[in-house]
């Protein structure tokens, strides 16, 4: 497990990317990533590019970082999903929620 | 401040040693040979203890074996003095206990930076050791009070029909509460209702959320609220209570064994299975919907499959334990190799699926290291479990309500999202003696309203029910209707009274529909065909049931006795 995090040169876009198993051990970093910006970012991107494994805690990961950038008004999106991981995200239908692709 | 033991035999050597130490800012304790020392350890407790090698009574090196078995895990450096440099000597006081040695005569920075070095590790070593007992006293207090959670729980889950012979279940027992739950009730019309879910993440937060899903859900089984309504409760509680991030995937179905059907709704669950048993076909039974605490009602699909059953079929429901469950070199145990026990259909009967699925998951994962964190459902569909009457009837007699009538009158909005099924049940479970038949009557009570509802008010076609696909089609319809439905009633008016042993309930049910040829349809066709199966089952249960005026007015009386 792995957490990175850059930010955009102007500040508007926040891309986090999760590497290995994303579960709870990933809990503490994930949420550090964006708790502790100056500013809150217009929109954010988490690449999945190299993440494993996604767990029911992960997705609880997902909606607290959804909660944190406005709710329905949030702008995130998903990206490289694996075909596993795409799978758990389908089954709890969030691409109500996210923009995955 | 550190107390430091000098055993020296030599007192002038002990003086010296015991003026540098005292220098440090420690405070020291004398002893003049091992035993000396052994005691003096015990009755001081000394932080690091200094030992000089040869010694009248007791040496060196014996007492520090000594000391360092009653220090126990508690690190007591102990420093041999020795004048000796051969190896055998030295490997000797190592093989003893000690730390490390001082060599005689002593250079005094050298020993003054030992004893420091040696005060810094005990220090930092009691340190670990108090938190390794604050962490085993907080996990052990955790451990209770998921216990107790879990025995709440136990109480609040355990009310339901989980033992009814056609439910199997294997819940996990990994950890104390591993945020699975399973609940199952029977509805008033003896309809069979069963939720599986998975809480994120364990412990507490997951017990905690079980709560109100648990209470919600029998509560509301037992009236007779329908499962969509169930479903809204739930969800509406769930995240009104609970953080963003903690939600709940979960599978609720209801089987109704009168119409062979069964209604299914899955929030986030892996896909279930409905297993043929005659074909040996699998259907799955696939999420549709965000689980339940993540968003309002307004964003849930509450829209849920039917299945039309038969007496062999069986329905499989299982939390993702059983997919993530990991071999040796990590791998899962997957949806493919799930579906793979159902293909063996000729070689595996029916009845071994459930042994089967758990048998396959172990092989994988290997028996010897089983921490099982999966839970399986199987619901048989074969029949109906015998209805059983509430255990307490009360007795009866003259307590409660006996002689009563009331009057009770639905309009548009109303009907959309009020069931007001539930609301009669309430009066009714306070009839001493009715109380017990309130299976019966709430079978009554449904079939008249969703006839005066259906077919009255929205003049819904009843042979469109035939098959599944227009049974959907019907409820759509419905739903459809209701929403355009601006006027008309329906009226209720039930009277109740006592004669010696039996008790009279007369139900009439009035709607401002335009009604039906009642007199011809019955002389033709018999009731059966106008109403459905429904009247059939009225018909059966009612000591009489007749209709009046344009057949918009359905009189029953139900009778009853001890």
């Amino acid at each position: 497990m792995a957490i990175s995090s850059e930010m955009t040169p102007n500040g508007a876009m926040l891309k986090i990317e999760v590497s290995g198993r994303f579960d709870f051990s990933s809990h503490h970093d994930f949420r550090k990533t964006y708790e502790e910006l100056d500013s809150k970012p217009e929109s954010f991107l988490v690449d999945m590019k190299n993440a494993t494994y996604l767990d029911s805690s992960a997705l609880g990961m997902l909606l607290l970082l959804r909660d944190y950038a406005g709710g329905d008004e949030s702008n995130i999106e998903i990206t490289n999903c694996s075909p596993d991981i795409r799978k758990i995200l389908t089954i709890s239908n969030f691409e109500q929620l996210f923009a995955i692709n | 401040m550190l107390t430091v033991l000098v055993a020296d035999d030599t007192s002038t050597d002990r003086m010296i040693l015991e003026s540098l130490v005292r220098q440090l800012g420690y405070i020291t304790v004398p002893a003049s040979n091992g035993l000396e020392a052994i005691a003096f350890y015990q009755q001081y407790q000394p932080d690091i203890v200094l030992m000089d090698v040869l010694m009248p009574e007791m040496d060196g090196l014996e007492a520090a074996r000594s000391i360092k078995k009653l220090a126990g895990e508690n690190f007591v450096p102990i420093l041999f003095l020795t004048s000796l440099s051969d190896t055998e000597s030295l490997v000797a006081c190592l093989d003893a206990g000690g730390d490390d040695f001082i060599p005689k005569p002593y250079n005094k920075p050298i020993l003054q930076a030992k004893i420091n070095a040696f005060g810094r590790m005990r220090e930092l070593q009691t340190t670990l050791l108090q938190q390794r007992d604050q962490i085993r006293l907080n996990n052990n207090t955790l451990l209770q009070e998921q216990a107790v959670a879990k025995k709440v729980f136990d109480n609040v889950a355990g009310k339901g029909c989980l033992d009814d012979p056609n439910i199997r279940f294997h819940l996990s027992s990994q950890a104390i509460f591993n945020g699975d739950v399973l609940v199952a009730a029977h509805r008033p019309n003896g309809n069979l209702m069963l939720l599986l879910g998975d809480f994120t993440g364990h412990g507490l937060p997951a017990a905690i959320g079980s709560m109100p899903l648990a209470t919600a859900f029998y509560g509301m089984v037992s009236k007779g609220f329908s499962l969509q309504d169930i479903l809204r409760e739930i969800n509406h509680k769930l995240k009104t209570l609970l953080p963003p991030g903690i939600f709940c995937c979960a599978s609720l179905l209801e089987v109704d064994y009168q119409v062979q059907q069964v209604k299914v709704w899955n929030g986030g669950l892996p896909s279930g299975v409905l297993y043929r048993g005659v074909s040996g076909e699998v259907e799955l039974l696939s999420s549709q919907s965000l689980p339940l605490g993540i968003m309002g009602n307004d964003r849930l699909n509450s829209q849920c499959r039917y299945f039309d059953i038969s007496a062999t079929d069986r329905i499989y429901l299982w939390t993702d334990g059983i997919h993530e469950a990991r071999s040796f070199d990590g791998e899962m145990f997957g949806e493919a190799r799930l579906l793979e026990v159902f293909r063996h259909g000729s070689d595996v009967k029916a009845n071994q699926i459930f042994d089967r699925i758990l048998e396959a998951v172990h092989e994988h994962v290997g028996s010897d290291v089983f921490d099982d964190d999966l839970s399986l459902v199987e619901i048989s569909l074969a029949s109906p479990p015998e209805p059983t009457d509430d255990q307490d009837v009360g007795a009866r007699g003259d307590q409660g309500l006996i002689e009563w009538s009331m009057s009770f009158e639905i309009k548009p909005p109303t009907f959309l999202h009020f069931d007001p099924l539930p609301l009669l049940m309430t009066v009714i479970s306070d009839v001493p003696g009715l109380r017990g038949k309130s299976a019966q009557v709430y079978t009554v009570l449904a079939e008249l309203y969703s006839n005066a509802l259906e077919h009255g008010l929205l003049q819904l076609d009843s042979s469109l029910k035939n098959d599944a696909e227009g049974f959907a089609e019907y409820y759509r319809l419905r739903k459809r209707r209701l929403e355009q439905l601006t006027e008309g009633f329906i009226r209720f008016t039930l009277a109740h009274s006592v004669n010696g042993d039996e008790g009279v309930l007369r139900l009439t049910l009035e709607d401002s529909g335009e009604g039906f040829d009642h007199h011809n349809k019955l002389r033709e066709t018999g009731e059966k065909d106008f109403s459905g199966r429904g009247i059939a089952l009225v018909t059966t249960l009612c000591a009489s049931l007749t209709y009046e005026g344009n057949g918009n007015i359905v009189k029953a009386v139900f009778t009853w006795k001890d």
